[in-house]
């Protein structure tokens, strides 16, 4: 089995579901410069309400790819909701304040979200219920399984959409104008803070999808789950150069793609010395070198320092 | 009056403190009393970076592992090594600085939230490393350490003082309030001193810092390190006093608490960051009748009392962000600031202005005379 062309492919697996999370990053980092430290915890209360729906839909003998497809009908709603909950009363008040307090209050609402999750689905690993199909194609001396392929054409089609949206529509460039200049945005006619709400319910939307298809993948979750993938997550959005769209995509496939083929190949190359579990030393030594060697990420903008 | 007794009643009530906090609340809270005091020496180690210097650190803790690690390696049957606290206590501080320096140099020419991210990757890299290598004896950690010893005196032993028998905890109680007290008063000669204030000028501006010629990268580095030394300290403290160390005392989340205790008290004030240490490291334990009430009141526990404390905490935090974002306890200086901040932004037409969206930076400054004169 080629073992280069299976890391990448599950690399390439990883990397699109911290994609989708790493642009709800970006984005509202892009309009309020604010690193939403919860936005982890929305993808684990997307996973876990996903998990709910297709646990008692799967009980009643449903299976197959559309209980995981009503399992998101119910969680995206439910996360964009919470998304608009935490930026009114978490962010929203504190949006002139000192530039640490909206950070210290996200912290708040990520441990809040935490042990709400803990006390509503226990704090025990719950299993997503055996109703995928376990088809595996081959391609050439690798195996790539039809959860991947489905969490693949997904990303690629919400990453489209999400570009579309961005670029092509109003709504799009009114948020390329606040994220711009939200006061000239503001005289311009723009609402700005239905813009920063859209923002956030977009980012928490994708949040919800990631989540459901994170949980589909690895068939476990847990209401610490969000944290490790959000660090990731965030990690790629910084990689890719915070703020723009494009640098969170490649950012997310760029680190999932290096954490695998780390892990698939640093045992061999140090003789066992350092083994698999070093993978994410393998992520953040990656994410040192490309913001010292460049201080704005790959595809960021060279901010020029206002005075 | 209030000056002239003030000291002497803040000396008697400190040295009573465990005593009266052991007779009302029980033995367990001396203990709670210790970390706190631990905490709050973190705090202060950590107020260096982000309060004085501007910088945004979430890595904090890998130097409070580095300086623990660094004790417990070297003072137990581990290795087999017992080194005395007078070596060891200087090596802490020294390793952690070097470790400051070291994830420092390449990395403070970044922005803001770009070192917030490599210091917390650094804080991982730290702890997973801890995890895996076998000379730190991986996940299960390294207990047995020795208890910390000055000479003969063996902190964790009973002591007889007086007829009265005085418990590890108090012996660790009253030196750890020793140490907070020399960290406080090196802070504060060191926020006057000539670095101090370079370091408030490149935090309020760095290119203007630049400007009168200031070495802002050597500065940086320094305030980097000075922090890791507190750090470095406090864990060699920590092992000594707690005698088992492992990976998982030193999680992102433990970084993360650190600056919620900086920021929360106000940050670059020292009365308030200890407030915000003593204050967070006390509360989740404060929260802990409630298990208690909601069992009385029910007959039954029907929420976790761990997630529904963590939770209480949680909300604390974010409710206390919201209607004190400069902190609980702020320099008056820092508060003033806000203020007039606030008095700027608001010049608003006094009638007859439609001024939309209120909550729009910089918005409401703008007339519409500018407005119209663009549109």
């Amino acid at each position: 089995m080629d073992i280069f062309l299976q890391q990448v492919i599950n690399g390439l697996v990883q990397g699109s579901i911290y994609a989708l999370v790493a642009l709800g990053y970006t984005m509202v980092y892009g309009i309020i410069e604010l690193v939403n430290f919860a936005h982890g915890e929305v993808v684990m209360v997307g996973a876990l309400v996903s998990l709910s729906v297709i646990e008692r839909l799967a009980a009643r003998g449903y299976s197959g790819w559309t209980v995981i497809v009503i399992g998101l009908l119910l969680a995206v709603p439910a996360c964009i909701a919470l998304g608009l909950g935490i930026e009114r009363v978490a962010y929203r008040p504190l949006r002139k304040a000192p530039r640490l307090a909206p950070l210290i209050s996200a912290i708040g609402v990520s441990i809040a979200l935490q042990q709400l999750a803990a006390l509503i689905w226990g704090r025990n690993y719950l299993h997503y219920p055996d109703i995928l199909p376990k088809t595996q194609y081959a391609i050439g001396g690798a195996v790539i399984s039809e959860v991947q392929v489905v969490i693949l054409i997904a990303a690629a089609v919400l990453m489209a959409g999400l570009w579309i949206l961005v670029q092509r529509t109003r709504l799009g460039r009114a948020m390329r104008a606040s994220a711009q200049n939200p006061a000239v945005a503001g005289l311009m006619g723009v609402d700005v803070n239905r813009i920063i709400a859209t923002t956030f319910a977009v980012g928490s939307g994708l949040a919800a999808v990631a989540g459901a298809l994170v949980g589909a993948y690895y068939n476990v979750g847990n209401h610490t789950m969000g944290f490790l993938l959000g660090l990731k997550a965030f990690t790629a959005a910084v990689l890719g150069g915070i703020g723009s769209l494009g640098g969170a995509m490649l950012g997310g496939l760029l680190l999932g793609v290096i954490e695998n083929l780390g892990a698939g190949y640093m045992g061999k190359l140090t003789d066992g010395a350092v083994g698999s579990n070093y993978s994410d030393v393998f992520a953040f030594l990656m994410l040192v070198l490309v913001l010292v060697l460049r201080p704005s990420g790959l595809l960021g903008e060279r901010g020029i320092e206002k005075v | 009056m209030k000056s002239r007794y003030l000291p002497l009643l803040l000396v008697v009530g400190i040295a009573a403190l465990p005593f009266v906090t052991d007779i009302a609340l029980g033995r367990s809270w001396v203990r709670l009393l210790d970390f706190a005091l631990l905490y709050a020496m973190l705090a202060l180690g950590l107020n260096i970076v982000v309060g004085y210097a501007g910088l945004l650190d979430l890595g904090y803790v890998a130097f409070y592992a580095v300086g623990a690690y660094s004790y417990a390696m070297l003072a137990s049957p581990h290795i087999g090594i017992h080194l005395p606290l007078y070596v060891l206590l200087p090596t802490g501080a020294l390793l952690a600085a070097a470790f400051g320096a070291l994830l420092g140099a390449p990395t403070l020419g970044l922005r803001g939230d770009y070192l917030a991210i490599v210091t917390m990757g650094f804080g991982e890299i730290i702890r997973i490393f801890l995890r895996n290598l076998s000379i730190t004896n991986g996940p299960a950690g390294i207990d047995l350490i020795d208890p910390i010893a000055i000479g003969g005196f063996s902190f964790s032993a009973s002591h007889t003082l007086f007829g009265f028998t005085l418990p590890g905890i108090y012996n660790y109680y009253f030196l750890f309030v020793g140490l907070t007290t020399l960290i406080l008063l090196m802070s504060k000669r060191l926020e006057g001193s000539r670095i101090g204030r370079a370091w408030a000028a490149i935090r309020e501006d760095e290119i203007a810092a630049k400007a009168m010629g200031l070495n802002t990268k050597n500065l940086k580095l320094l305030a980097f390190a000075m922090g890791a030394t507190f750090g470095g300290i406090s864990g060699v403290l920590f092992a000594g006093f707690q005698g088992f160390v492992s990976p998982e005392s030193f999680t992102m989340n433990e970084s993360v608490m650190i600056l919620c205790m900086v920021v929360l008290g106000g940050m670059g004030h020292l009365r308030g960051v200890l407030l915000g240490a003593l204050l967070l490291a006390i509360l989740p334990e404060a929260f802990r009748p409630l298990a208690q009430l909601q069992q009385s009141a029910f007959d039954q526990v029907y929420l976790d009392p761990a997630n529904l404390r963590m939770l209480l905490f949680a909300v604390a935090l974010i409710a206390v962000m919201i209607l004190r974002p400069e902190g609980l306890w702020p320099s008056p200086v820092r508060k003033r600031e806000l203020h007039d901040k606030e008095g700027d932004d608001r010049p608003l037409p006094p009638s007859g202005q439609p001024t939309g969206s209120d909550s729009v930076p910089g918005h409401t400054g703008v007339s519409a005379a500018d407005a119209g004169g663009v549109a």
